[in-house]
C-alpha cells in the first residue's frame, strides 16, 4: 500500500505529508485508520493526527517541538499560524 | 549475539580494516607521505594542514586527534613521518602507538638527510609493515566492539524523516547490541537540549549536554553575529518546519531513542559504551576526524544534496535522504532512504536494510567512499589562530 502521510515515532501527534493532500481526502498509511484533511496540506508539512487540547505539545520525532495556540481538531494542518515554540527552550 | 568478522588488536579493540596508516606529524611532511603511499596503494595516507604554529588548546586538539587517531582498531600498524622539528612531536605518535600496543615505526625527514632519501626509508619500511599486517587472520567479534559515528552533511529538508531517522534505527540496534554510537555536530543540536537531557543516564551528563549545547550557540552568535540567530529560515518554514526544535531534532534522530551514557571531548577516547555525544563541529572532514580518532570504525553519513566524501582507513556509509539524490548520484551513495519519502517503504524496514549493510561493511564489503578512493586530507578542529 502507497502510503501519502509518515509518521515518524509511534509517540507522535502529527503525521507528514508525503505529497500535497487537498481538503477532503483520506490519509493513506498502514496501522492508521484513514480521515480526511480538514484544509489542504503541503508537502512536508504536518497533520494533527488526533484532537489537540489548546497549549498541548506537538509530538514528533516522539518529542515536543512547540505548543498549539488553539484547540485543534485531528486532521487540522499545523503550522507557524496555529503553533509556537516551546516555552522552556534554553538549550 | 551478531557478529562481525574484524581484526582483534593487542588493547582488546577490534578492526574493521586491517590497513597500515602512513601518518604526517605536520604539513611539511605531507609530501613525502604522498610519494611513500603512491608506491604502496594498501597503506592509507593521512596528511594535514597542522602539527606547528598552534599554541594552546588548538595544539592540545591536533595532539590528541593524532595520537588518538593513531590508536583507532582499523590500522592494524603505523608508520610516522615527521620533519624534525616540529611542535608535534613524532615520538609523541608512536608513544600513542605504543600505549595500545600497535606497532609503529617513525622516521624524520630532517634525520634522513632530506626527501628522497626519507621517502626512500619510508618505503622500505612501509612494505616491511604491510608484510606484516598481512599475516594477521580475522576473528569473529561481537557487535559490541563496533563504535559507529554518525554524521549527516549536504542536508535537505527531509533529511530527518527519511535518512536520519533510519540512521536513528541503526544507532539503537548498535546500542542494544552493547556497541556504541557518536552523535556529533553540536551546533546543530542547537533548540534540543532540554529533550535531550532527559535522555542522560545521570543529572552530571545532563548538565554537560546542556552546556556543550549552549557554549557551542553562543560562540557561534559571537563568531557569526546575525547569521546565527537565523537559525530557522523561510526557506525551511516553507518545507513544513517550524521552530528550531523541530529543526534540530531532524539532526538530533540520528542519535537514535537510547539513553546518552556520555558527553565526550572532539577526538578523545570514550570510556564507557552506548549512545555518546562528542563535543564537536558539523565540518564534514572535521567531525569525521574526531569520530575517527574517537575510536569509531565506521561511520554514517546521511545526505540530501550529495557528497563524495570518505575518511582515511575508515569506511563511511553515504545515505541518501531522497530519490532523486540517488538517481543522479548513484555513484557515491551506498544506500537510498528517499523510498520512506515516496510513501513506498517504512523507516523500519529501510533501517533495517542499513543495519545489514553496516553488517556487511563490518565484514569487509567496500563502501562506495572506499571503491572511489575519497579519502580527502585529514581535518582538524581548530578553535583559535596559528603563530
Amino acid at each position: 500500500m502507497k502510503r501519502n502521510v509518515l509518521i515518524v515515532n509511534q509517540k507522535d501527534n502529527v503525521i507528514i505529508a508525503l505529497e500535497d493532500i487537498k481538503k477532503g481526502s483520506e490519509i493513506l498509511s498502514p496501522g492508521i485508520e484513514s480521515f480526511p484533511v480538514l484544509s489542504d496540506i503541503p508537502y512536508g508539512h504536518k497533520i494533527a493526527l488526533t484532537d489537540i487540547r489548546k497549549g498541548s505539545d506537538v509530538l514528533k520525532y516522539g518529542e515536543p517541538i512547540g505548543q498549539v495556540k488553539s484547540d485543534i481538531k485531528k486532521g487540522t494542518w499545523i503550522h507557524i499560524h496555529n503553533m509556537g515554540s516551546y516555552k522552556n527552550n534554553l538549550a | 549475539m551478531e557478529a562481525f568478522k574484524g581484526y582483534g588488536r593487542a588493547d582488546g579493540r577490534v578492526g574493521i580494516r586491517n590497513h597500515v596508516a602512513v601518518v604526517s606529524t605536520v604539513s611539511c611532511a605531507n609530501g613525502v607521505v604522498d610519494k611513500i603511499c603512491a608506491e604502496i596503494p594498501e597503506t592509507v595516507k593521512i596528511i594535514h594542514a597542522n602539527g606547528c604554529g598552534r599554541g594552546g588548546e588548538d595544539l592540545r586538539i591536533h595532539s590528541r586527534t593524532l595520537q588518538n587517531l593513531c590508536k583507532n582498531p582499523n590500522f592494524a600498524s603505523i608508520l610516522v613521518v615527521g620533519l624534525g622539528c616540529e611542535i608535534i612531536p613524532v615520538d609523541s605518535l608512536n608513544k600513542a602507538a605504543a600505549s595500545v600496543r600497535k606497532p609503529a615505526e617513525r622516521l624524520t625527514i630532517q634525520a634522513e638527510g632530506g626527501s628522497e632519501q626519507a621517502i626512500k626509508k619510508g618505503i622500505e619500511i612501509a612494505n616491511k609493515l604491510v608484510e606484516e599486517a598481512k599475516k594477521i587472520e580475522p576473528g569473529i567479534f561481537p557487535f559490541s566492539q563496533l563504535a559507529i559515528g554518525l554524521k549527516c552533511g549536504g542536508s535537505d529538508a527531509f533529511s530527518g524523516l527519511s535518512a536520519n531517522s533510519a540512521i536513528g534505527f541503526s544507532s539503537d540496534w548498535i546500542v542494544d547490541q552493547g556497541g556504541s554510537a557518536l552523535l556529533t555536530e553540536v551546533e546543530e543540536l542547537n533548540g534540543t537540549g532540554h529533550i535531550l537531557r532527559k535522555r542522560a543516564v545521570n543529572e552530571d551528563i545532563a548538565k554537560r549536554i546542556e552546556t556543550v549545547i549552549l557554549r557551542t550557540k553562543k560562540e557561534a552568535e559571537e563568531i557569526l553575529g546575525d547569521i546565527a540567530k537565523i537559525m530557522i529560515t523561510p526557506g525551511n518554514m516553507k518545507g513544513g518546519m517550524t521552530t528550531i526544535v523541530e529543526k534540530s531534532l531532524g539532526s538530533a534522530v540520528k542519535g537514535g531513542t537510547r539513553p546518552i551514557s556520555d558527553v565526550i571531548e572532539y577526538a578523545d577516547t570514550p570510556k564507557k559504551n552506548g549512545l555518546m555525544i562528542m563535543d564537536g563541529p558539523g565540518y564534514d572532514p572535521e567531525a569525521m576526524a574526531g569520530l575517527a580518532a574517537a575510536g569509531c570504525q565506521l561511520i554514517l553519513f546521511s545526505t540530501g544534496r550529495g557528497t563524495p566524501l570518505g575518511f582515511p582507513g575508515v569506511p563511511v556509509v553515504k545515505i541518501s535522504s531522497n530519490n532523486r539524490l540517488y538517481d543522479h548520484f548513484k555513484g557515491d551513495i551506498d544506500i537510498n532512504t528517499g523510498t520512506i519519502l515516496d510513501g513506498t517503504r517504512t523507516i523500519e524496514e529501510v533501517g533495517t536494510d542499513l543495519v545489514d549493510l553496516i553488517k556487511n561493511t563490518a565484514d569487509g564489503m567496500q563502501t562506495k567512499a572506499e571503491l572511489n578512493k575519497q579519502d580527502g586530507i585529514l581535518c582538524m578542529y581548530n578553535r583559535y589562530r596559528s603563530f
